[in-house]
């Protein structure tokens, strides 16, 4: 069997050929968006700021409905990170939204360890989905995504610079998901400090090599929008709920008593801006970069940790499945050593141990012999003397009978005889 | 851009829609399908389709019919005397082809020799073995560590088999080749040269073979088991009751009733390809094309690929469970 090809299977090479009539396959695209409608979209948004900047507010400004609960208090121990999913319906398109809130951030007096609970969330998500693509029976269609797609980073509206634990932050994560950095609450400053917080924000991020994201600009239906946005960033927010009546209409404003903040009047807050780029222009943009920058980042990173290496040209390809069966048998002799010493060491141990028990065991074997000897010795001795003590009574005895018939011998010969005789003989 | 709505869009957790003039309660979230859109046309589309069938039976022009233009390996190499070849041979040959700003890089399988042979035995082997090895590149390069933004796809996702017009029964190898690569690829029979059937013969036809299919447990393309929901088995069911398509190939226009059509003219009459009251060629294209080409490519990608994927990663772990005497169900789940 020959096995030609005639030109290479890649992009190159590949001839273009006019088509003659109508084919049909233009229809592609209506056929992958039907595909993607079917199946529905999940975007995840993770929002980072202090408490009290107004996240959850502008969350719900953005998606225009009543997402939480409570505002959370500022006496948390740590930064915990609480995500809620929602599921969204615009005409025929479905969206699964994840909105993941970082609880009690620039709370503590030490802040040192804030970024860690944030990164470790988001490097969880990504080790999930790395779980499954590694799977042998995977599920990768219908899999629930749950990286962070979107990251917004809410500066304080202090009006002079970034504070430290921002950028000590947002570089931690500039290398892991797409950081969106937004000015909160943003009606506290005029219109010319603003101007000046920006510039000074965004050399701040420059100079300390914060990686933003970057509106892309390599289509060009949407390079232009796309660049001018660029060069707003950070976007100046205001984020509200409610409704003021300006004119005839009702709008989502914020009412002070000296004028009224409306959140989608692109003179007053950037909120537009944010809505268009976020979500109408580049929400597919920030899913794509995910998957494609962040991600694949953190598989490499992983997989080499874990030991596994690529193929050099020359050398036979290591496949993924080879090398974790190499791996797992190094593991398992490694764990097979392991059991042997500790066998062998069990069986010194009790080997020791009984040796010490015979040890006391002869050693009490000797000392009952000892005291059994000891015993009986004391035992003869003392039958010996229960002898002799015998013998002298017995002597005694004798003697006493002896001396009480002498006795009764003189009493019957005579009583003086006797006396005499007693008498002569105690002479 | 997207345009603002003028009649406010309702719904977001049960808000009620607004008056007609105020639309604050459009998010925009629709717009992602024309991001979507956008990003598919940037990236352009892959298509890699095989034939295979005995020579002579209109491979190659019936490839150059569908895409409306020389895209088989005969007119791009011109090749006068075309030798029928002592064994099967695998020839590829890819194009880009543009339609209304929509970018294809189509790739054109040829098997010449498939069925040639006096002793065609196993030559679904070859064949067999090139759709598998486009697996294991796919699958070589989704695990590498560094890998390719887009991986290239050069899997096969459809492979039209050719069945000679005989008007009664399929041969054995036809039998054996479809039940065998059912298995690994999407599978579409089509009756070669239809134009050598009556009407009345080719619908007998068409039903002795679907019937063969059935006996013989052949799952052609759509298959019954991976519809998604009612609406798709409603319209596959019809595509179903209409397989295997009669097909008539040309790529020779001729004048027919003032218009340039495409046909086969003969002294008897003119058959017109694109006419379905003549030949079903109209059906095939819209089936491979216009409607079903990605639901082809993801059966393709999520369900035969993952098929091999899962057999290929088994492979090494079967002998080393059998010897530990692991069940298998656990394997799957304590992997990595």
């Amino acid at each position: 069997m020959r096995f030609t090809e005639m030109e290479v299977l890649t992009g190159e090479g590949a001839r273009a050929v006019p088509l003659a009539g109508h084919v049909g396959f233009d229809s592609m695209p209506d056929q992958l968006v039907n595909k993607s409608v079917n199946h529905g979209f999940c975007f995840n948004i993770l929002c980072v700021g202090e408490t009290g900047l107004g996240k959850s507010t502008l969350m719900d400004t953005l998606f225009n409905t009543k997402f939480e609960g409570e505002p959370t208090q500022h006496n948390q121990p740590g930064v915990t990170l609480k995500s809620n999913t929602y599921e969204l319906q615009e005409s025929n398109v479905r969206l699964k939204l994840t909105v993941v809130n970082t609880v009690g951030f620039g709370d503590q007096i030490n802040k040192e360890d804030s970024y860690k609970s944030i990164v470790e969330f988001i490097d969880a998500q990504f080790e999930a989905y790395l779980q499954e693509e590694l799977k042998i029976k995977r599920t990768l269609h219908s899999y629930h995504d749950t990286r962070i797609h979107a990251c917004l980073y809410f500066i304080a509206p202090t009006g002079h610079s970034l504070k430290s634990l921002d950028l000590v932050t947002m570089k931690k994560l500039d290398s892991k998901v797409n950081i969106i950095p937004i000015i909160a609450k943003s009606d506290a400053i005029s219109k010319s400090e603003l101007a000046k917080f920006k510039i000074k924000i965004t050399s701040e991020l420059v100079s300390n090599g914060v990686q933003i994201y970057q509106f892309p600009t390599d289509d060009e239906s949407v390079a232009e929008i796309n660049s001018t946005m660029n060069s707003h960033l950070p976007f100046a927010v205001v984020g509200s709920t409610e409704e003021v009546k300006i004119g005839n209409k009702m709008v989502k404003a914020r009412q002070y008593p000296w004028g009224t903040v409306q959140v989608e009047n692109e003179n007053h807050c950037d909120f537009v801006k944010l809505r268009e780029m976020l979500i109408r222009v580049n929400m597919e943009d920030l899913r794509e970069q995910t998957h494609t920058r962040h991600y694949e980042l953190y598989r490499r990173c992983k997989l080499e940790e874990m030991g596994f290496k690529d193929t050099d040209p020359d050398s036979k390809p290591f496949s993924l499945q080879e090398t974790y069966e190499a791996k797992r048998n190094e593991f398992m002799g490694e764990l097979q050593k392991k059991e042997e010493e500790m066998r062998q060491m069990f069986v010194q141990r009790v080997k020791e141990k009984e040796a010490e028990l015979k040890e006391a065991e002869k050693e009490l074997h000797e000392k009952f012999d000892r005291l059994k000897k000891l015993h009986q010795d004391e035992k003869k001795k003392l039958e010996e003397k229960k002898k002799s003590l015998d013998d002298e009574l017995n002597t005694f005895k004798q003697k006493k009978t002896a001396a009480e018939l002498l006795q009764n011998q003189a009493q019957q010969a005579g009583g003086s005889t006797t006396l005499k005789r007693d008498k002569e003989r105690k002479k | 851009m997207i345009g603002h709505t003028s009649v406010a869009v309702g719904g977001l957790y049960g808000e009620k829609a607004s008056g007609p003039t105020v639309d604050f309660s459009y998010v925009g979230i629709d717009a992602i399908l024309e991001q979507m859109r956008r990003k598919a046309m940037k990236q352009g589309f892959e298509l890699n389709i095989m034939v295979v069938g005995q020579s002579g039976l209109g491979k190659s022009t019936l490839m150059n019919t569908l895409f409306k233009s020389k895209v088989s390996r005969k007119s791009v190499l011109a090749t006068s005397q075309e030798k029928i070849p002592k064994t099967i041979e695998i020839k590829s040959i890819s194009h880009d082809i543009e339609e209304k700003g929509v970018r294809m890089k189509l790739t054109v399988i040829d098997t010449p020799g498939f069925g040639d042979q006096i002793n065609n035995e196993n030559c679904w082997q070859p064949i067999m073995k090139f759709i598998n090895d486009q697996y294991e590149a796919y699958l070589q390069e989704e695990i590498n560590i560094n890998r390719k933004k887009r991986i290239p796809d050069s899997r096969v996702h459809c492979c039209i088999y050719f069945i000679p017009p005989t008007g009664h029964c399929l041969r054995p190898l036809d039998v054996e080749f479809m039940r065998r690569l059912s298995k690994v690829v999407n599978i579409v029979p089509v009756i070669a040269k239809a134009d050598t059937l009556t009407l009345e013969e080719r619908d007998f036809f068409k039903k002795k073979i679907r019937e063969e299919l059935r006996a013989n447990g052949i799952d052609v393309y759509p298959q019954k088991e991976f519809d998604e929901d009612a609406e798709d088995r409603m319209i596959n069911e019809k595509i179903r009751e209409m397989i295997p398509f009669a097909v008539v190939g040309s790529d020779q226009e001729y004048q027919v009733n003032g218009r340039r059509l495409l046909g086969r003219k003969t002294k008897w009459g003119t058959i017109e390809v694109e006419n379905i009251a003549h030949c079903e060629f109209a059906y095939l294209r819209d089936l491979l094309i216009r409607t079903h080409m990605q639901n082809i490519k993801d059966i393709t990608s999520s369900i035969h690929y993952e098929m091999y994927r899962v057999r290929r990663l088994n492979e090494n772990n079967t002998v080393v469970a059998h010897a530990n005497g692991i069940p298998e169900h656990h394997l799957a789940a304590h992997e990595m």
